[in-house]
């Protein structure tokens, strides 16, 4: 049991590629938890995506001993942070096992929405902010400028904003003694009843189920029988310990530590991030507040494009979420596409991150739905259900209501891009809220939104509207009733589930109108024209025809010619393969993915 | 011509020689062609002279195809050193098709009758259009009263068996000129025209002039110009035997019918396709490493393709089928028919089942047809044959 004066428990909050990675390593290194030799760059990240793209996927967590300059031994718990707005409940429990977190912002961009929500976060939970730049060794460094916006969101003055650069290492020393002298030392109690939160977790092949806990109150041996209070499980402690980063088995712990706990639970929905541990035969008797369920936000049909890979994908589903609890999905019948599941995911990242998993770690050839929300519906006899894709909306006599997912969207720009953003804002339903003044170039701005209005190309068009500089964040607040239709898309005069969305009254002729005119542009001429219809119910809003093909002939094929021919027509049979049949009408599987893509000219 | 007929040519042996040299390469050419090298006109006559004598030897041949390139621009002696090749090491039997590509500036009555006297007895012209705008953008040096002038010629030596080769949708060509074009080569008298689709071949400057914006050929008006050809030289008396080629009854090409009847075809010169014993052969298609291989007394190959028997048969379709008369059902036929592509393609009326034979109906979308018959799956092989 470590004495509870002597722990520093943090978290370093940045934005994706502010360095927050990099730092992580040099503190390993400094501390002396890893040798520098040992180092692997960025040890911390350790799947192969999140070192691609340089994000933090899964939290992990990390003991570092420290010697401090008043002479003496510190733990620092680095609980490391996933950093992304899809994950903030993550990313709050991970707060909730804190007393400090070091705000890092990158000394050329500055402090980032998604950083910013998560400061935000921080301070609600009570801990202590050390505001850090990192980078300032970078041409285009303005850490004066940066330093004050800091200030501006956490009060304080420029001068006590920590300068360094994970890089090189400047600034490293100061930033562990500023740790010690400013993140507040636990002040749990070590003779209440066990209260420990889990505030992650992941599965291990040979061990099962690993979770990562922080001890509020009382003590926790390892062999201990250990209650899960929200999901009622009862466990052994098979294996306690701490992260140096290899695993160390340890006797007990007591308040303020934070550890792994193994107790040989196989499956990881089993075990609930958030929840609180206690003794089986000594139980608290509340748990520690803050608990959720996950709830997925955003949904998309994933389709083999081999139709033969179906058990392929629902095997990769399942292995992924192996290690996400939060994934969940359940099987779908699309008549263009075949058999597949709707997934559930917490957001858009993960969206993509899921997508991006299952076809580069699984070999999977997909096509994935545009991507929609869950909606409310109340029906003529006053019950409610809710639905996650467009084909399971009731028909309008059938249905009194339809409520739609709501988010609060923060947006964090140069001041210059007022304008475009509340553009943007307005032509997706959007409510203007407050307007902040970070500095007087950067701006913060809120905006209630329905959540189907960003999860489609919101993200895409704010980028390119701002250049790049804007970053967003968002946060569900509840369902509103909308004006709400299905729009269905009929090819050949058969609805191809696919394309069809629920979309507001007042853009159902919008989505019609691009939809057929992009198919149009995709579906390949047929052996007869085709026509290309939107619909609500019944009523056709817009109609295109792909006329049927004329030509399709070589016009020499002599002697010479043969040879080269038949390899012509044999790679353009390749290209066929890939076509879904829709009633009597092929569709490139391209065409699926490109018809939901945003234009270059709507940027 | 029956059916019968045309596959009958499977059985007849052929030859084509290629000759590769021309006054300038035309844009849309991606043809075994140079341009500014008739200073190894005679190595290479000598080249493709010691190619045939070295060839296997073979039963007499029943048609020779001179193709390019620009044949006639080889002196008629030159053709003639060839002919005389061919006659010694296969033979060439009596009333055999002996036919020759010309461009047009390059025959005159006198240079026709050479030919004739060299043992030509079909001479098929690159006339290309008859509208001078078009002439032009398709960089072709002569003008429409030369190529109906070298047509007479032809004609006034002797030739009993003229053709001529057009190109349509090709840029400044307009309905109008197209359908002069047409009545101007048939108002000239010729036995035989081809009418190709203008196409852009990869590496050709055409595709070069595209990819920096200039208007590509247009598929649907294409298809327009190919119904007005195929409806004038309907009226005017030809039939159509192939997708780009027609002919007054009994001028059908023999030479390119016994290669879509999957007879076989010896090859000689700079980038030839022969077919032989189930074989298909190509030629080095670069001039001096031609020359020098044939001077070094090696066989010029490039690369040879062994069918099986199932890709015999699908080659017998997919090029058959581009002939009016289609392929008499077999293996290949039947599996079209079993195939879900292939019932559509027959309930849409664009092949027909006529019985004994398949036929392409709508010859514009013979290669959606030809994709098809390439996607069958063949029997496989017998398994366990030593099984007793």
């Amino acid at each position: 049991m470590t004495d509870q004066a002597r722990i520093r428990n943090f978290s370093i909050i940045a934005h994706i590629d502010h360095g927050k990675s990099t730092l992580a390593d040099r503190l390993l290194e400094r501390t002396g938890a890893v040798e520098a030799r040992d180092m692997r760059e960025q040890l911390l990240d350790s799947m192969d995506l999140e070192r691609e793209r340089g994000i933090t996927i899964k939290a992990q967590t990390v003991r570092l001993p420290y010697k401090a300059s008043d002479g003496h031994d510190y733990v620092l718990n680095l609980i490391d942070t996933p950093g992304h707005v899809d994950f903030s409940y993550e990313v709050s429990r991970s707060l909730a096992a804190c007393e400090g977190a070091l705000l890092l912002a990158d000394a050329a961009q500055g402090v980032q929405a998604q950083t910013l929500a998560n400061a935000y976060l921080a301070i609600e939970a009570g801990l202590e902010v050390i505001p850090a730049i990192n980078k300032i060794d970078l041409p285009a460094a303005d850490p004066e400028r940066v330093a004050q916006e800091m200030v501006n969101i956490l009060g304080g003055d420029t001068d006590s904003v920590l300068r360094l650069s994970a890089k090189t290492g400047q600034g490293v020393d100061e930033l562990l003694e500023a740790l010690v002298a400013h993140v507040p030392a636990p002040t749990g109690d070590p003779d209440a009843p066990l209260r420990a939160l889990v505030f992650d977790s992941y599965f291990d092949a040979f061990r099962g189920v690993v979770c990562y806990i922080r001890v509020v109150d009382g003590r926790l041996g390892a062999g201990d029988a250990i209650r899960f209070m929200a999901t009622g499980e009862v466990h052994d402690a098979n294996e306690i310990g701490y992260l140096t980063p290899k695993a160390v088995p340890v006797g007990e712990i007591g308040p303020g530590e934070v550890a792994y706990l193994i107790t040989g639970v196989k499956e990881i929905d089993r075990i609930k991030v958030g929840d609180t541990i206690t003794l089986a035969r000594n139980p608290a008797n509340d748990p520690l507040p803050g608990y959720k369920e996950p709830k997925p936000m955003v949904f998309s049909g994933l389709f083999p494009t081999d139709g033969d890979d179906y058990e392929k994908l629902r095997e990769a589903l399942e292995k992924l979420r192996l290690n996400d609890a939060s994934l969940s999905w359940e099987p779908e019948t699309s008549k263009a596409l075949g058999f597949g599941f709707r997934v559930g995911f917490l957001g858009l990242l993960h969206m993509e991150i899921v997508r991006e998993r299952l076809e580069r770690e699984y070999d999977l050839d997909l096509v994935a739905t545009a991507p929609s929300v869950a909606y409310k519906v109340t029906l003529n006899d006053g019950s409610e259900i809710t639905i996650k894709s467009p084909q399971d909306l009731p028909e309008p006599t059938e249905r009194r209501e339809v409520a739609e997912p709501y988010v609060k969207v923060m947006i964090l720009a140069p001041s210059e891009f007022v304008g475009p953003i509340m553009e943007l804002a307005t032509s997706r339903r959007a409510v203007v809220g407050n307007m902040n003044y970070l500095g007087p170039e950067r701006v913060e701005m809120d905006f209630e939104i329905p959540l189907a209005e960003i999860v489609f190309d919101f993200f895409d068009l704010l980028k390119s509207k701002t250049k790049g500089y804007a970053s967003l964040d968002y946060e569900p607040i509840g369902y509103r009733a909308s004006d709400l239709v299905k729009v269905d898309i009929l090819l050949n005069g058969i609805p191809v589930d696919a394309f069809s969305a629920i979309v507001h009254r007042d853009k159902a002729y919008d989505y019609g109108t691009k939809m057929t005119g992009r198919l149009r542009n995709l579906i390949p001429r047929q052996l007869f024209d085709v026509p290309i219809q939107a619909a609500i119910g019944g009523r056709i809003i817009s109609r295109e025809t792909v006329k049927a093909r004329r030509k399709d002939v070589t016009a020499k094929c002599y002697g010479g010619d043969i040879s080269r021919k038949k390899k012509l027509l044999q790679r353009q049979k390749e290209g066929k393969k890939r076509m879904k049949m829709v009633g009597s009408v092929e569709v490139p599987q391209e065409a699926f993915v490109a018809a939901l893509r945003v234009d270059d000219d709507e940027k | 011509m029956t059916s019968d007929e045309a596959d009958a040519l499977a059985s007849s042996p052929a030859v084509y020689v290629h000759i590769p040299f021309c006054a300038r390469v035309c844009p849309y050419c991606d043809f075994a062609v140079v341009a500014g090298r008739d200073d190894v006109a005679g190595r290479y006559v000598d080249a493709v002279v010691a190619e045939i004598r070295s060839a296997e030897p073979w039963r007499p041949v029943e048609s020779v195809y001179f193709g390019g390139g620009t044949p006639s621009r080889l002196e008629p002696g030159h053709l003639a050193r060839i002919l005389d090749a061919i006659a010694d090491r296969h033979g060439i039997a009596d009333g055999s098709e002996i036919s020759l590509e010309a461009n047009p500036e390059d025959i005159d009555t006198q240079r026709a009758g050479d030919l004739i006297a060299a043992g030509f007895n079909r001479i098929s012209f690159g006339v290309q259009s008859l509208d001078d705008r078009v002439l032009v953008s398709l960089g072709r040096r002569h003008t429409p009263p030369a190529a109906l002038s070298a047509v007479r010629s032809a004609r006034d030596a002797g030739f009993a068996n003229v053709s001529a080769d057009l190109i349509f949708g090709a840029p400044g060509e307009t309905d109008e000129s197209w359908q002069q074009s047409v009545s101007s080569a048939l108002a000239s008298e010729v036995d035989h025209v081809s009418c190709y689709a203008l196409t852009v071949e990869k590496g050709t400057e055409l595709h070069r002039r595209i990819l920096a914006g200039a208007p590509a050929p247009d598929g649907d008006v294409q298809a327009d110009r190919w119904e007005t050809a195929d409806r004038l030289l309907g009226e005017a008396g030809m039939a159509r035997y192939e997708v780009s080629n027609w002919s007054r009854p009994g001028f059908e090409c023999r030479y390119n019918l016994t290669v879509w009847a999957q007879g076989e075809y010896e090859a000689y010169g700079l980038g030839a396709h022969g077919f032989r014993d189930g074989v298909r052969t190509r030629n080095l298609r670069h001039l001096d490493t031609y020359l020098e291989t044939v001077e070094s007394g090696k066989r010029p190959l490039a690369g040879t393709e062994t069918l099986s028997e199932w890709d015999a048969e699908l080659d017998r379709l997919f090029v058959g089928l581009r002939r009016a008369v289609g392929v008499a059902h077999g293996p290949g036929t039947r599996a079209f028919l079993g195939d879900p592509d292939g019932v559509r393609l027959l309930e849409a009326g664009v092949v027909a089942d006529t019985g004994d034979r398949l036929v392409v109906v709508n010859p514009l979308l013979t290669d959606w047809v030809d994709r098809v018959v390439l996607s069958l799956r063949g029997w496989e092989e017998p398994a366990g044959a030593d099984i007793v």
